[in-house]
């Protein structure tokens, strides 16, 4: 990337464009109780893109966080309706969301499957096992005091206590990538595996734990999701893999890893957030939300493999007098 | 000789950016005869043969086939003309057969443009039978041994009708069996009245196989001449220019106590009962064929790749299998092979990869210093005189010789007690080979432990104390640096010599 045209800040500039767009185009945008839903309603994809910044980094996926969700969000169901307390269904949950993450991992560093494969599968098993847990009933009535946690403002602020979380876990996420010798792994492990292995850096246990982390997380947004809409279902958070996928590619971050920042990962999930709100705004089918999240996964992958043709065309050209 | 040759160079030149890698350099191939082309790394043989091939596009000077200057745009055209190359390790499509390999872009065709199978075996069948060789046209490539997969690709050339054949270095990865069957080839061939272009660095290979030599230096021509009037001195002599001994540095030390011992280490497979120890300012070198199982010994030592039996010591603590973290608490250091999959992370910069072995210590509080680490890549830059232009560059960006120097950096700064080189000075410039040389002699004087794999015998002889000789997968010999000739090496690599 070239020392101006970074990809991340590019984002950035296009976030206070849609920003702008929106707030001139679209009445009722621009309000502070529109962007503080706008903001809660992307809590839990938001949650999840930290975890996923640090897999695409190191050069692996996990497809199955949306599945992980659901299955989280079943058993949250399920285990009310069992007459347990929340704050005993809350650990337990994340816990399961610990070992679906655990399964992937050992998946991809014991037996060296690529996690792509491995995660397309076990999209489908946890998703199957969110509907053998819950069936396709829903269960709501969770006390108004739950549900309020995952929808109310911090007191004194229009930001909701997902939305404060997320920033609490940003910054860990942000020092952790970009000022700890845990994030130069990641970075190393993503560009050259064999290099990072041959120094010493233990790339399998890093990978495991990526993994783990993915799971904890789409676990516990599986309990917000289930909290703010008070309606637990096996098919909770269906598809929004591809809405964390298309926010971390969108911010800059190379499937192919080793390269992206968190900055840009953040402006990548808030201009998906944005659009979707922009969306929904203008009554705009959820088909049509879907078509629009699939070219932005399909641009922001394509973009800077352009930007870098066209830049080493030039010297070619230059070079074969 | 009245006829022209059946390949020639004339005065060419070729260069790379400030680098001339071949300077008005003349070649000529006849027909009936097999010519070698001897030179040190880096000389310019590896330009020559590209050239030859079409890859490279001479800067100036002619090509001629036949006495008629031609130009070969791709190495399509160098095929056409007639021009086949075979190069060290055979790059062959695995999961076909050996006959379509052989067929490849041109099978034989029954009616309505089927592939005509039959006829492919039998015509691979053939051109076996033509070179002498057993070979089953349906077997698939893949599992075949290095020296079959040369054949194939001879086959190919022939079943091209190639009359000009060159060798880069085929011989490098075959045992002592492959090569006289390999030369039992080329003899047929050249008896078939086909030029033949023979690279080796085993001097030994030439003086059997060729009637002219032809060495380059620093990718100037030394001499062509024919081979009968010649000894290996007169050889090395074109080939290094001076004498041997200024090359190499290495200062006398007395050797310390054991740093490293390994005992009877065995991986299924690859390598077997390997025993030896490394002292400390000791240079050990492990010599052998490529394919031997060196490298494979180096990995797992330092924790790559797992070993089934045995025992690695490290200053008398035994070392945990299968764990470079381990490997590197204890001291010891591997400059791997392969520098831009292995050595480096070729998108960093030069300081993140100086500073990626010292996560660890670069640490103050629960971040990574970057002061530190800029610090660390700062001092080994200059204490290794790296060139460079600022330390946020990425290390793509550096000259191979440079690059190298970061991989050492980035090593020598965990501070290490035993070092583990394994090919330090492959596809460096000659100057920076001199340093690296330099350092690793200046390292041993400070008492660390060097076991250095080469497959430079003139580094080995050079700088080794001691000479380790593998040969498929086992050590074969132990020769002590008053002992140690090319002769004495190349026997036990090849499995000609005595036992260990």
């Amino acid at each position: 990337m070239g020392r101006v045209l970074r990809w991340d800040v590019l984002v950035g500039a296009l976030l206070v464009a849609v920003f702008a767009g929106g707030s001139l185009a679209t009445p009722g945008f621009a309000t502070v109780s529109n962007l503080s839903f706008a903001l809660g309603d992307l809590g839990e994809i938001a949650l999840i893109a930290l975890a996923m910044t640090l897999l695409v980094v190191a050069a692996e996926v996990d497809l199955s966080v949306a599945s992980v969700l659901g299955l989280s969000s079943a058993l949250v169901g399920a285990l009310w309706d069992a007459g347990l307390a929340i704050e005993t269904i809350v650990p337990l949950v994340v816990l399961v969301g610990a070992a679906c993450g655990l399964v992937n991992g050992l998946l991809v560093t014991r037996l060296g499957l690529p996690s792509l494969a491995v995660t397309i599968g076990t999209l489908a098993l946890y998703r199957g096992l969110a509907y053998v847990v819950l069936g396709d009933k829903a269960v709501a009535q969770f006390p108004p005091q739950y549900t309020a946690l995952a929808v109310d403002d911090v007191p004194g602020t229009f930001v909701p206590y997902p939305v404060a979380l997320f920033v609490l876990l940003a910054v860990i996420t942000g020092v952790a990538l970009h000022a700890t010798g845990f994030g130069r792994s990641l970075y190393a492990i993503g560009a050259q595996e064999q290099a990072a292995f041959f120094a010493g850096i233990r790339v399998k246990r890093i990978k495991l734990l990526l993994f783990v982390l993915s799971g904890t997380v789409a676990a516990f947004a599986g309990v917000v999701f289930t909290l703010r809409y008070g309606s637990a279902r096996a098919d909770n958070g269906l598809g929004i893999e591809l809405a964390v996928i298309a926010a971390v590619l969108l911010g800059g971050v190379d499937f192919d890893g080793g390269k992206g920042t968190l900055g840009g990962v953040i402006a990548g999930v808030l201009l998906i957030g944005l659009l979707r709100n922009l969306l929904m705004l203008n009554d705009v089918s959820t088909e049509i939300q879907s078509v629009v999240t699939g070219l932005l996964l399909i641009v922001s992958v394509l973009t800077p493999r352009l930007l870098a043709l066209v830049r080493s065309r030039r010297p070619v050209l230059k070079g074969s007098s | 000789m009245s006829d022209p040759p059946a390949l020639a160079l004339a005065n060419v030149s070729k260069s790379f950016g400030a680098v001339r890698a071949l300077r008005e350099v003349s070649l000529e191939l006849f027909a009936g005869q097999t010519h070698a082309l001897a030179g040190e790394n880096g000389a310019g043989k590896s330009t020559l043969v590209k050239t030859l091939a079409g890859v490279h596009r001479p800067d100036s000077g002619q090509v001629l086939r036949g006495g008629e200057p031609v130009t070969f745009a791709s190495p399509a055209d160098a095929q056409r003309a007639g021009v086949a190359v075979i190069y060290q390790e055979p790059t062959l499509f695995p999961d076909l057969s050996v006959a379509e390999n052989i067929f490849m872009g041109r099978q034989p065709r029954a009616t309505l443009g089927r592939i005509d199978r039959g006829a492919m075996r039998a015509r691979a069948g053939e051109l076996f039978a033509r070179l002498g060789v057993t070979l089953d046209p349906e077997q698939p490539a893949r599992g075949l041994s290095i020296a079959d997969q040369q054949l194939v690709e001879i086959a190919k050339a022939i079943s091209r009708d190639a009359r000009v054949l060159v060798m880069d270095e085929p011989t490098a990865a075959l045992s002592g069996n492959e090569v006289a069957r390999l030369f039992s080839v080329v003899e047929a061939l050249r008896e078939d009245g086909c030029a033949i272009l023979f690279i080796s660095h085993r001097l030994d290979e030439i003086f059997a196989l060729c009637r002219r030599v032809t060495t380059l230096r620093d990718g100037a021509l030394v001499a062509t001449e024919p081979v009968s009037g010649l000894t290996h001195d007169d050889l090395i002599r074109r080939m290094v220019g001076r004498d041997l001994g200024a090359l190499y540095p290495k200062q006398d030390t007395r050797p310390g106590e054991v740093a490293l011992r390994v005992d009877r280490l065995t991986r299924e497979g690859v390598f077997t009962d390997v025993s030896f120890q490394v002292r400390r300012g000791e240079i050990v070198a492990l010599a052998g064929l490529v394919g031997a199982g060196r490298s494979e010994v180096a990995r797992a030592v330092f924790g790559i790749d797992r070993w089934d039996a045995g025992t690695v010591t490290v200053a008398g603590r035994p070392l945990p299998a299968g764990s470079p973290t381990a490997a590197m608490g204890a001291g010891l250091a591997l400059v791997p092979e392969d520098r831009r999959q292995q050595g480096l992370v070729m998108e960093l910069s030069i300081e993140r990869n100086i500073g990626l072995t010292g996560l660890r210590s670069l640490r103050r509080g629960l971040t990574v210093s970057r002061a530190a680490e800029r610090d660390r890549a700062r001092d080994w830059a200059l204490r290794l005189r790296l060139k460079y232009g600022r330390l946020a560059d990425g290390v793509g960006v550096l000259s191979g010789g440079n690059q190298q120097k970061v991989v050492l950096a980035k090593w020598l700064a965990t501070g290490p007690s035993v070092l583990i080189v394994d090919e330090p000075t492959r596809g460096i410039d000659v100057g920076t080979k001199a340093e690296v040389h330099r350092l690793l002699s200046e390292l041993a004087g400070q008492g660390i432990a060097v076991l250095m794999i080469s497959s430079d015998l003139p580094e080995v002889l050079g700088m080794a104390d001691r000479v380790l000789v593998m040969h498929e997968g086992r050590l074969t010999a132990e020769i002590p640096r008053a002992e140690a000739t090319e002769e004495s090496v190349m026997a036990a690599a090849t499995g000609t010599g005595r036992a260990a």
